[in-house]
């Protein structure tokens, strides 16, 4: 292994914040649709029968926005999986494999906030908003 | 090293600390509060067995249901994962101890309290009757007496414990590993576990907001959720659910946990999908909090809102199938061996699929308003509840057992409580699944004849019966005198974890030597592994010291990093407890000096455990441990385990803090009239010379701690003690903002907010102060030094979060109303 290798899989350079990437993504999507679906259709009476309006353009719109942080974490994470010639499990003691382990839960993470993100703006696409 | 591990003898048994003694306490007591819970739901199922009944009145059959929920929910399925993770964690991780022994000691003692001084409320015909999760106004206006109060308050002191117990948890996986288990070896029950403890974290605290806000109606008239002083019903059922749904995770992922653990060993193989499950322990973990409003569908919210949660409710699906089907799959890969505890296993994967789907058909909102309120959800919630929690919890009481006393449970009785259990539970829920569509509500104490009732809820008293009488089996073959049986072989199983390394029966030390692992199932992969262990061939094989000592770890890597040591036996845990427990008990019946003198009692025997058991200094500055390794025995800062205890304590306290930031928002933005144009304070300038004051303290806090490290102790004394003037100084300007524009909390629920934003804010620069003096006085006895100055360092740290409290306080009484 290079210098560089070594470097890059070193302890200093890990950390578990990467697996939580994607889902606080999904996590901060799904707050800020939310509330700003909620106050539109909350502070006005007049559009509580509103089939559509600011907020579903903005769900959708933000949600390209995050799909595309996702899927940028998401490749990241595979990248650190496909480290070197290695397959699953990733079960042994060396930094490489808990590389690749961190990158291929990582990736796997953002697979699920992609679809629960995507879960999201369908909800914004085909239901009415305030009705 | 036996001398320094040794457990008390005879009535200083109960000063233990020790995770294997406070472990088995606890689990005992959480099993005994599971069979309270239970016989209360037989004597609900004898009432409803027949229409029309009179067994128990429509008050008793009240009183009973909430007792049920609440003490299933809080008393059992919460702390069950605790205390089985404090007394098995610390050995599958080889660990001597968890890195907090007195403080488990502590949550004990609260839990055992807490849940004593709440179960007993019924024999007094005192206990709460608005169901487990207390809706106002009918937990508010429509119920007088105590009842609320033993549950607000009561839940209140176990919360805090439970909270405890989570930090310690968090920290033991993180920092408390062998050598070499990297992040991709750890058992996959210490990942459950982390992500069930950081959820406790985020999930709890606003419930303890919540909880402060209704008790404040209830005792003072603070009209939070009294729409006629301004407030709203609905943000208690936001701040519940926001609790309330994690939760069910929160149960969920520990006994799921414990299935991670046992299917490896009877298929013998590896798990398949390690990386797989970790998804979707961290995946559950996340979206478990954006379901809670998949409770509320029926309160006539947008339908964004209601697809919103509806979509997350059967995102969730996904990552729980997930470790489903790695379960299934492991199954398929191994040669399974028939065993008590797989037979629980598998009834329970299969009750919890059934109740998994009947979830996701109540996901769906157009069903779930048909369903809502009626038995449908109550057979739901039990087969998730039973299926998901209480088979996994059987199913670990007959794996681990020998590691409690050395002795296996019977296979006979095991099998015998299993088909009782799983028999009685089918019969019992699968019914309720119709007499729930044909429209019985639930919580309702009787019903009339001729509705199609009947029979359904006949059968199913006659499954609960059952049911009951399996767990009769499972309690029975617990307690059984074992004396004759023979000690169980070691590792009876042959599993490849390195809980199963325990002698039997264990030794108090938990682990002979720490060993260094290389593979996930070190017995099955490491050549020689026992007895290397045995024969102290590992790390830290020897207490010449006389002191209990255990290794503290790097989180990604498991690097050795510094010798732990952690504190004996002690009666102030116990102390402690008692006394933060009366200040509860006392303000339930309002005995507010009680109350007072309490709390004082109890911060003096918290001190003294603080003062004689924490940052003692070494007598040398480094130790042998064995392979060539020396490592340093005291560590400040972001490298101690205490700082990180701070950090992660702290995240859950301003999380509280958040949950009540957030209600003032949920008023600012529903409600035009909100501030009222009658109500002209708290202004600016007092709120902004309380931020400017507090600013001092915080900037003076840290100053002094550069001061401490420069061993400058004329400029330590001085900093800190300007900074405690500061701190009170603070403290007396934010009350005034609302003192001189006299913002009554009892007249509108703005200025409630405003004064319970400014109590919270000026209670923890109080507590703060507190510790500033600690501070002052362990420098001056010599107990703190700018090389060993960990509690500088912590107090450091809090005080971010106070000055961060302060500063979002300021921004939300002073300058938002400005906006409006």
């Amino acid at each position: 292994m290079s210098m560089r290798e070594r470097h890059v899989v070193s302890e200093e350079h890990q950390s578990l914040w990467l697996l939580t990437t994607s889902p606080a993504i999904w996590a901060g999507h799904f707050a800020v649709s939310y509330m700003c679906a909620a106050l539109w259709c909350g502070t006005d009476p007049e559009r509580a029968t509103s089939a559509i309006g600011p907020p579903t353009w903005g769900i959708l719109i933000s949600g390209f926005v995050a799909l595309a942080g996702i899927v940028f974490t998401g490749v990241a994470g595979w990248r650190r999986h496909s480290h070197g010639n290695d397959r699953p499990p990733h079960d042994r003691d060396t930094p490489e494999d808990r590389n690749r382990f961190l990158g291929v839960a990582t990736a796997l993470l953002s697979g699920l906030s992609a679809l629960a993100t995507a879960f999201v703006m369908l909800s914004a696409a085909l239901v009415p908003l305030c009705r | 090293m036996l001398a320094s591990w040794k457990t008390p003898r005879g009535w200083r048994y109960w000063s233990a600390v020790n995770n294997s003694d406070v472990g088995k306490w606890y689990t005992g007591v959480a099993i005994l509060y599971l069979l309270f819970g239970g016989v209360l739901a037989i004597l609900m199922r004898l009432q409803l067995a027949f229409p029309n009944n009179d067994f128990l009145s429509a008050d008793k059959y009240n009183q009973i249901f909430t007792l049920h929920g609440s003490v299933m929910m809080f008393l059992f399925a919460i702390p069950i994962f605790e205390a089985f993770s404090i007394l098995f964690l610390p050995q599958m991780l080889g660990a001597r101890e968890l890195p907090f022994p007195r403080l488990s000691a502590f949550g004990f003692w609260a839990f055992l309290l807490g849940g004593c001084f709440f179960c007993g409320s019924i024999f007094f015909d005192a206990a709460p009757q608005g169901g487990w999760f207390m809706y106002p106004p009918l937990a508010s206006t429509y119920q007088p007496g105590i009842g609320a109060e033993m549950w607000l308050l009561g839940f209140s002191f176990i919360e805090l414990a439970a909270i405890a117990a989570a930090v310690e948890l968090i920290i033991a996986v993180l920092k408390s590993r062998p050598p070499g288990m990297r992040i991709n070896l750890i058992p996959l029950y210490a990942w459950y576990v982390l992500v069930a403890g950081a959820m406790v974290l985020f999930a709890f605290p606003p419930l303890i907001a919540g909880s402060m806000l209704l008790e404040l109606e209830r005792a003072f008239g603070w009209p939070f959720f009294d729409p006629a002083g301004g407030g709203d019903p609905l943000l208690w059922q936001h701040l519940f659910w926001l609790f309330g749904h994690p939760e069910v995770y929160i149960i969920f992922l520990p006994s799921v946990a414990l299935v991670a653990m046992i299917v490896p060993t009877f298929a013998r193989t590896p798990i398949v999908g390690y990386s797989w499950i970790v998804l979707s322990a961290i995946g559950t973990g996340f979206l478990s909090f954006g379901l809670w409003v998949h409770h509320m569908f029926t309160t006539g919210l947008p339908g964004i809102s209601l697809a919103l949660f509806s979509a997350a409710s059967q995102a969730v699906a996904i990552p729980t199938g997930v470790q489903i089907f790695c379960f299934i799959a492991t199954l398929l890969v191994g040669r399974v061996q028939k065993s008590v505890p797989m037979l629980f296993v598998t009834g329970g994967l299969a009750t919890f699929v059934i109740g998994g789907l009947t979830g996701v058909m109540v996901a769906v909102a157009t069903f779930d308003f048909q369903a809502h309120d009626t038995h449908f959800v109550v057979a739901h919630l039990h087969s998730v509840l039973i299926g998901g929690a209480l088979f996994p919890f059987a199913a670990g009481c007959y794996y681990f057992f020998p590691l409690i006393n050395g002795k296996k449970l019977s296979d006979r009785l095991g099998t015998l409580a299993f088909w009782l259990m799983f028999i009685g539970f089918n019969v019992t829920f699968l019914p309720m699944h119709f007499t729930g569509l044909r429209g019985m509500p639930r919580r309702v104490y009787t019903y009339s004849e001729g509705l199609g009732l009947d029979t359904l809820n006949l059968i199913s008293t006659i499954g609960a019966v059952v049911l009951a009488s399996g767990f009769a089996v499972l309690a029975w073959d617990i307690v059984r005198p074992k004396k004759r049986q023979p000690m169980s072989p070691r590792n009876p199983w042959n599993a490849g974890t390195l809980e199963w390394v325990q002698e039997m029966p264990g030794q108090p030390w938990g682990i002979r030597s720490v060993p260094e692992i290389d593979s996930r199932y070190p017995l099955w992969d490491q050549p020689d592994f026992l007895r290397d262990i045995d024969e102290g061939r590992f790390y830290l094989s020897d207490a010449e010291e006389g002191k209990r000592e255990m290794l503290v770890s790097s989180v990604i890597d498991g690097q050795p990093e510094y010798i732990l040591r952690v504190p004996g036996p002690s009666f102030l845990p116990m102390l402690s407890a008692i006394f933060t427990g009366g200040i509860f008990i006392c303000s339930t019946f309002k005995l507010w000096w009680w109350m007072a003198a309490s709390g004082v009692v109890a911060l003096g025997f918290i001190l003294a455990w603080l003062w004689t058991g924490t940052a003692v200094i070494p007598e040398k500055e480094r130790k042998f441990i064995g392979h060539g390794l020396t490592m340093p025995l005291y560590c400040a800062g972001r490298d101690s385990v205490g700082w990180w205890a701070m950090l992660i304590t702290m995240l859950a306290d301003i999380t509280a803090f958040a949950a009540l930031v957030f209600g003032y928002f949920f008023y600012w933005t529903l409600r035009p009239e909100f501030p009222p144009a009658s109500i002209t304070g708290p202004g600016v300038l007092w709120p902004g010379i309380g931020l400017a004051l507090m600013a001092g303290a915080w900037g003076l806090t840290l100053q002094a701690r550069r001061w401490n490290k420069a061993e400058r102790s004329s400029a330590f004394y001085g900093g800190l003690a300007a900074a405690t003037l500061l701190a009170v100084a603070a403290c007396w300007a934010l009350t005034q903002g609302p003192i001189v524009h006299r913002m009554d909390p009892a007249g509108h629920v703005f200025s409630a907010t405003v004064w319970i934003l400014i109590i919270w804010t000026a209670l923890h620069a109080i507590v703060g102060v507190i510790m500033q003096l600690y501070c002052v006085a362990r420098r001056a006895a010599g107990r703190m030094t700018g090389r060993y100055d960990i509690d500088i360092q912590n107090v450091s740290l809090y005080w971010h979060f106070v000055a961060i409290m302060t500063a979002v306080t300021f921004v939300v009484i002073a300058i938002l109303p400005l906006l409006r």
